[in-house]
């Protein structure tokens, strides 16, 4: 149990000063790493607690693609920080206007939760012991039967989105030449070269 | 060539299984480079390699200090000084090349009257240091008595053409 | 006090002991990689390979390690030292950690967990994290090129070799490492699965940065790519990460379609030489062909690799998870792969 206590602290607290790094650093590909780190600590939290499968696809998901492609474009960028950080007072007064009313709309919402009839009873069946089934498992079998709408309709609007950020983005250039690689590969040596036998010196 | 036959050509990668195929089989051929420092390849008589000064076979120098091979060399690489010896016999008291500068052109053996500064087979003389390539005149006769066998065998293969 | 030892002073102790047994062999299996490479690549050049040092040139990788280890670590003044220098640790470190799931023979595997696969996965996934911070930190135009094609090239590989592994593991049903061995007692994955080893092993080699999709450290346009900046053990660890990597995707790739440490057949003379054997075997025998593939092919150029990546492989796995999940449901095939 010490183990696990000491692993937790760690990871928790790594993940903390990961996140305060995130917005304090000065340059931003330090951010992105930092975010990384938190991402990686969260999934050693989600281990901790017996949620190996998230884990791994937080890591394979966030870290391995999401991330990367915030680093690549926060790489690809040439922005002067200084100069940006220059408004940071003058604009600090609507800023905290802003976060206020988030908060207070935060406050009202948690504050009109109630639990839907029911909740208390699903929470106090018996949840099978975590090696009787394995995490996976009992993520298919809950995503695939009881909230298979859900889940699909999810990635309908992932899709959705996708699609609208190509069309939006997609140039059609016209008379650019590309390469056909179906047409080169079928062209035989037979149709293509000819063999000619030259008198010397009689030119073409 | 039909179209189903090349279509099942491009599913199974016909062209790259193909390509693998020869690789594999020169994998297997004998290799064609030579040990180099335990193999070494046939040299040309005309191969213009170390410099050396030759010596008549009774032991008196060839060189009679004509100075054409320093007037021709385009690298000025060549320094030669020369005065009568004391048996009136006219002699170099200096003949330096510096090999840093040689371009191993081979127009000081051409213009050599008397066959005396020939470039030798020798070519494995790097040396570490910058001055061991500053070579004189004792350093050029000693090539030319340790290289004399094979110097005299080039000319001979080669004096038919020149 | 003896249960501070034996609850966990001496577990301790024993994983750092299994650790060094898998890191040990693996480095100096890597450093003899370097050899092959150049001995085979030589070969198929008629040429020799290193021959010089030591009986048959077998000394010349411990040769080299020495000379990096002696050379003096420049770093440029325009980087960026702490990500500089951590880059090759990443890549380093990743290559190792992704050695602790894989099961060398039944039941000899450091941490046998349950989504192993996954854990692969995700690793192999973050090997990008090193050359982009490499490339990024350099602060030099080549470098930067090189990682900037890496990581576009490594997202859109991996894409491809997801979908792959999602139809091992329909057959398999099980994302254990050791279970989807064990599942393949009767039939290697490599037989109904032949195309999609084939894809997963050229995703592979995109993923290792290996020819001919060697992009992002095309020596004749960028120079090195990501490493150019790099020198002495800084660059060796960069060198040994890549060349474990090449050594984990062939053990990834014998675990899923050539049946990890499973012998080809169950007859006695081959069930009589031990599982770990055969896994070195089979390991050997992709890794031949990754040198075997950069003996051979020219590298791709960017827009007909990301062609590849997206517009064929993409599709074709797309296509082999729906029909070979349809299959295996239809005819209720799992069980009699197993």
């Amino acid at each position: 149990m010490i183990v696990q206590a000491f692993a937790f602290y760690l990871f928790a607290s790594v993940a903390v000063a990961a996140g305060v790094m995130v917005i304090s650093a000065r340059n931003p590909v330090h951010s992105v790493l930092f975010l990384i780190l938190a991402f990686f600590n969260s999934a050693g939290l989600f281990v901790l607690l017996g949620a190996e499968f998230l884990a791994m696809i937080l890591v394979v998901v966030y870290v391995g693609a999401v991330a990367v492609l915030f680093m690549f474009v926060v790489m690809m960028l040439d922005i002067n920080f200084v100069e940006l950080r220059e408004g940071f007072l003058q604009y600090l007064p609507i800023g905290g206007v802003i976060g206020l009313v988030l908060l207070a709309e935060l406050v009202i919402v948690v504050g009109g939760w109630t639990l839907a009839p029911g909740t208390a009873q699903i929470a106090a069946a018996p949840a099978p012991a975590a090696d009787a089934i394995s995490n996976t498992h009992a993520l298919g079998a809950l995503i695939y039967t009881h909230y298979i709408y859900l889940f699909q309709a999810a990635g309908l609007i992932l899709l959705v989105a996708m699609i609208g950020a190509i069309v939006l983005t997609h140039r059609r250039r016209p008379g650019v030449r590309r390469q056909r690689i179906a047409d080169q590969v079928r062209r035989s040596p037979a149709e293509t070269i000819k063999m000619v036998n030259m008198p010397p010196g009689a030119g073409i | 060539m039909g179209f189903m036959d090349r279509s099942a050509r491009t599913i199974f990668l016909g062209e790259l299984v193909s390509g693998m195929a020869l690789t594999l089989r020169y994998m297997f051929r004998p290799k064609i480079t030579l040990n180099y420092p335990f193999e070494k390849g046939p040299l040309s008589p005309r191969f213009r390699g170390e410099h050396a000064l030759r010596r008549y076979p009774s032991g008196e120098e060839r060189c009679i200090a004509c100075k054409l091979c320093e007037a021709i060399c385009p690298a000025q690489a060549i320094t030669i000084e020369a005065e009568p010896r004391e048996d009136g016999s006219r002699r170099t008291t200096r003949y330096d090349i510096d090999m840093v500068k040689c371009v191993y052109c081979g127009l000081c053996e051409e213009s050599c009257p008397v066959d005396a500064i020939v470039e030798g087979p020798n070519f494995e003389f790097a040396t570490e240091t910058r001055e061991e390539l500053y070579y004189d005149k004792g350093k050029l006769l000693d090539n030319g008595d340790r290289w004399e066998t094979e110097i005299a065998e080039r000319l001979r293969a080669n004096a038919a053409y020149r | 006090m003896a249960e501070l030892w034996f609850g966990y002073v001496w577990p301790l102790i024993w994983i750092v002991i299994k650790i060094v047994l898998i890191v040990a062999p693996l480095l100096l299996s890597v450093a003899y990689l370097t050899l092959a490479e150049r001995k085979v690549i030589g070969a198929m050049h008629l040429r020799r390979g290193p021959n010089v040092v030591g009986p048959w040139g077998l000394l010349q990788p411990i040769a080299d390690g020495m000379k990096l280890f002696f050379k003096e670590t420049v770093i440029p003044t325009g980087t960026n030292r702490a990500v500089f220098i951590l880059a090759p640790c990443v890549t380093f470190v990743l290559a190792l950690i992704a050695w602790a799931v894989i099961p060398f023979g039944p039941g000899l595997v450091l941490a046998d967990i349950n989504v192993g696969i996954l854990y692969l996965f995700a690793i192999s996934s973050l090997g990008v994290y090193g050359i982009l911070m490499a490339g990024w930190a350099s602060n030099s135009r080549y470098a930067f090129l090189g990682a900037l094609r890496s990581a576009a090239q490594m997202v859109s590989y991996e894409v491809a070799m997801g979908f792959i592994i999602i139809t091992v593991l329909i057959c398999a049903g099980s994302l254990n490492l050791s279970a989807i061995v064990a599942a393949q007692k009767n039939l290697w994955f490599v037989v109904p699965l032949f195309p999609m080893a084939v894809i997963f092993f050229i995703s592979t080699l995109a993923e290792t940065n290996r020819h001919p999709f060697d992009l992002p450290e095309a020596e004749n346009e960028l120079v090195a790519g990501f490493n150019v900046e790099y020198s002495a053990m800084i660059f060796a660890l960069f060198f040994l990460g890549e060349y474990a990597n090449m050594i984990l995707m062939a053990g990834i790739t014998t675990i899923l379609f050539l049946g990890g440490w499973l012998p080809p057949a169950d007859w006695a003379l081959f069930t009589w030489i031990p599982g770990p054997v055969w896994f070195a075997l089979k390991m050997a025998l992709l890794l031949f062909v990754f040198l075997w593939v950069r003996a051979t092919f020219p590298r791709y150029r960017y827009d007909q690799l990301m062609r590849l990546g997206w517009k064929v492989f993409l599709p074709i796995s797309l296509a082999a998870v729906v029909v070979v999940g349809g299959v295996v449901v239809a005819f209720d095939l799992q069980p009699v792969l197993r």
